[in-house]
């Protein structure tokens, strides 16, 4: 039986493909959103349908909830999938399409809004039994009470916004003096870019790498996971790189760490795919850090590995219909990498836009992008422009096919972090697997 | 003297006017490119002489925002 005749898909660029290329595949229509900026992408000529719904700014147009959901019913489609980012996590979102019935396809609206509280999802996590990083589990109201909590607990600490996350409205404190300076600005953050003040402190967790797990869940109350990602290459707190499996755990330690995400997202009995992430300290400990519910951008290299299609996955199950995945059927073979390509300058990290004089990707990955040649990159979106997964029996293998691939692609008219990339493949510590999330704030060795 | 923008992108918010005096390491513009904000700041200190941009302007790398009559060998 088919999950759906039509869907309409509330994002842009290489997520949009992503799912009209499974959906395509399976027989289901498609619509595309749009928003002046992005008329020339390829994502919004492939659907079935496309709907310009709004001026470039994100809040008049893949932000604006009632502009999208006239779009679905004039339409006719069935479901949203809200990809990542944007609504994908927005409660009131997932709520208002079932109030103008339409399926939502992610988790239930409760249970994004809890894990959307960094608080909140702390607390769930902790109750079962799911280590969290100590920390401070009570919001801080004031500077005062703040300064008598980090005297209580010691620093260094991270000061975070309980409805932050990806590492935005974070601040790293070392002494009294650093949290005065830093609690009033980042209350402020946290107000303006979530809508939401509340702080609360985390112990630093040096040397720390951040692993996480995949799970799905169906609305018959069954569960697997399908393995870890590994992504402790970061900037600004941010993924450039992920890898499965990662290089740092042993198979008794892949065991725990997949059987606690389950753990975890049994109790709060999670529907639909989502991640749960970890970080690990330097002796092998691991703490729940959050949970994403939704796609993940790096969910590729699960696919690679696993042999299963993420998004498929996510409309069968919001279709009602049982996983069809028994945990001791899913196998992970081989190794599997990606690389994020952003366009941004390769040292200082700031964006770039501007438009794409040409564009070449070569043979021999998988390439996930939601631009071509001649198509402009605004300044209203993410950086992001596409994504390069490449496969090996071997880590080794996997990586040198993404070498290769670096080294032949062509993306000119802008500035991309391509040549960041190359140089991390080759780098000898990235390529005999130790490394951590301070990784590419280090100088770098072996080139 | 000219504050130039230092990434391409749109102007958030412009925080001087003309007259305004400035120190060194005063914000004067914020500038918003791909969900990042980025402080341009004054490098030497002055008065505001001419506002180059406006809210909502899109601004290539090294634009001029800013012009400012600096002080003189500040002390």
């Amino acid at each position: 039986m088919p999950y759906f005749r039509k869907v309409l898909i509330a994002n842009r660029g290489e997520i949009a493909r992503r799912v009209i290329r499974t959906c395509r595949r399976l027989g289901i229509r498609t619509v595309a959103v749009y928003s002046e900026a992005d008329r020339a992408l390829p994502f919004a000529r492939e659907a079935d349908e496309a709907v310009l719904i709004g001026p470039p700014p994100a809040a008049q147009s893949y932000m604006a909830i009632e502009k999208i959901l006239d779009a679905a019913e004039e339409t006719g489609a069935e479901a949203v999938h809200p990809g990542y980012g944007f609504l994908a996590e927005n409660p009131l979102f997932a709520r208002r399409c079932a109030e103008r019935g339409l399926v939502f396809i992610g988790p239930r609206p409760e249970v994004i809004e809890a894990m959307g509280s960094k608080l909140a999802s702390r607390q769930l996590m902790r109750r079962a039994g799911v280590p969290v990083i100590p920390g401070w589990d009570e919001p801080l109201p004031t500077l005062a009470e703040a300064q008598r909590v980090a005297g209580a607990l010691g620093f260094p600490l991270l000061l975070k916004a309980s409805a932050g996350g990806g590492g935005i409205g974070m601040h790293l404190v070392s002494s009294p003096d650093e949290l005065e300076r830093a609690f009033d600005s980042a209350r402020e953050r946290a107000q303006r870019y979530f809508g939401d003040g509340t702080l609360y402190f985390e112990r630093l967790v040096p040397g720390a790498r951040h692993i996480e797990v995949q799970v799905a869940r169906d609305s018959h109350g069954a569960g697997v996971h399908l393995f870890e990602r590994e992504c402790s290459i970061q900037r600004r707190h941010q993924k450039v790189i992920e890898e499965t499996p990662s290089p740092f755990l042993d198979a008794e330690r892949r065991a725990a760490l997949c059987e606690a995400a389950l753990r975890g997202a049994e109790a709060i009995d999670y529907t639909n795919v989502g991640t749960i992430e970890f970080v690990f300290d330097q002796a092998g400990q691991f703490y729940f850090l959050e949970m994403n519910t939704r796609l993940q951008v790096e969910h590729p290299i699960t696919e690679e590995t696993t042999g299963v299609d993420l998004v498929e996955l996510q409309l069968r199950i919001a279709a009602g219909q049982p996983l069809g995945l028994a945990q001791e059927g899913i196998r992970q073979e081989g190794h599997a990498i990606e690389c994020r390509v952003y366009a941004e300058d390769p040292q200082t990290f700031l964006p770039s836009p501007g438009t794409i004089t040409r564009m070449e990707l070569p043979e021999g990955a998988r390439y996930e992008f939601g631009y071509e040649e001649g198509n402009a990159v605004t300044p209203y979106y993410d950086p992001l422009i596409g994504k390069v997964i490449t496969r090996g029996a071997t880590r080794s293998e996997a990586i040198e096919r993404m070498i290769e691939a670096l080294r032949g692609m062509r993306i000119e008219g802008i500035k991309t972090n391509l040549p960041l990339l190359l140089a991390v493949c080759q780098d000898a510590s990235f390529q005999s697997g130790r490394y951590d999330t301070s990784f590419l704030s280090r100088p770098r060795s072996g080139q | 003297m000219e504050i130039t923008s230092s990434m391409s992108g749109i102007v958030a918010r412009v925080l001087v006017e003309p007259g305004t005096p400035v120190q060194a390491g005063d914000t004067v513009v914020v500038l918003e490119s791909m969900k990042m904000e980025i402080a341009v700041v004054a490098e030497q200190g002055g008065v505001v002489k001419e506002i180059r941009v406006r809210e909502g302007d899109f601004v290539e790398e090294g634009a001029p925002l800013v012009v400012l009559d600096a002080h003189r060998a500040e002390s």
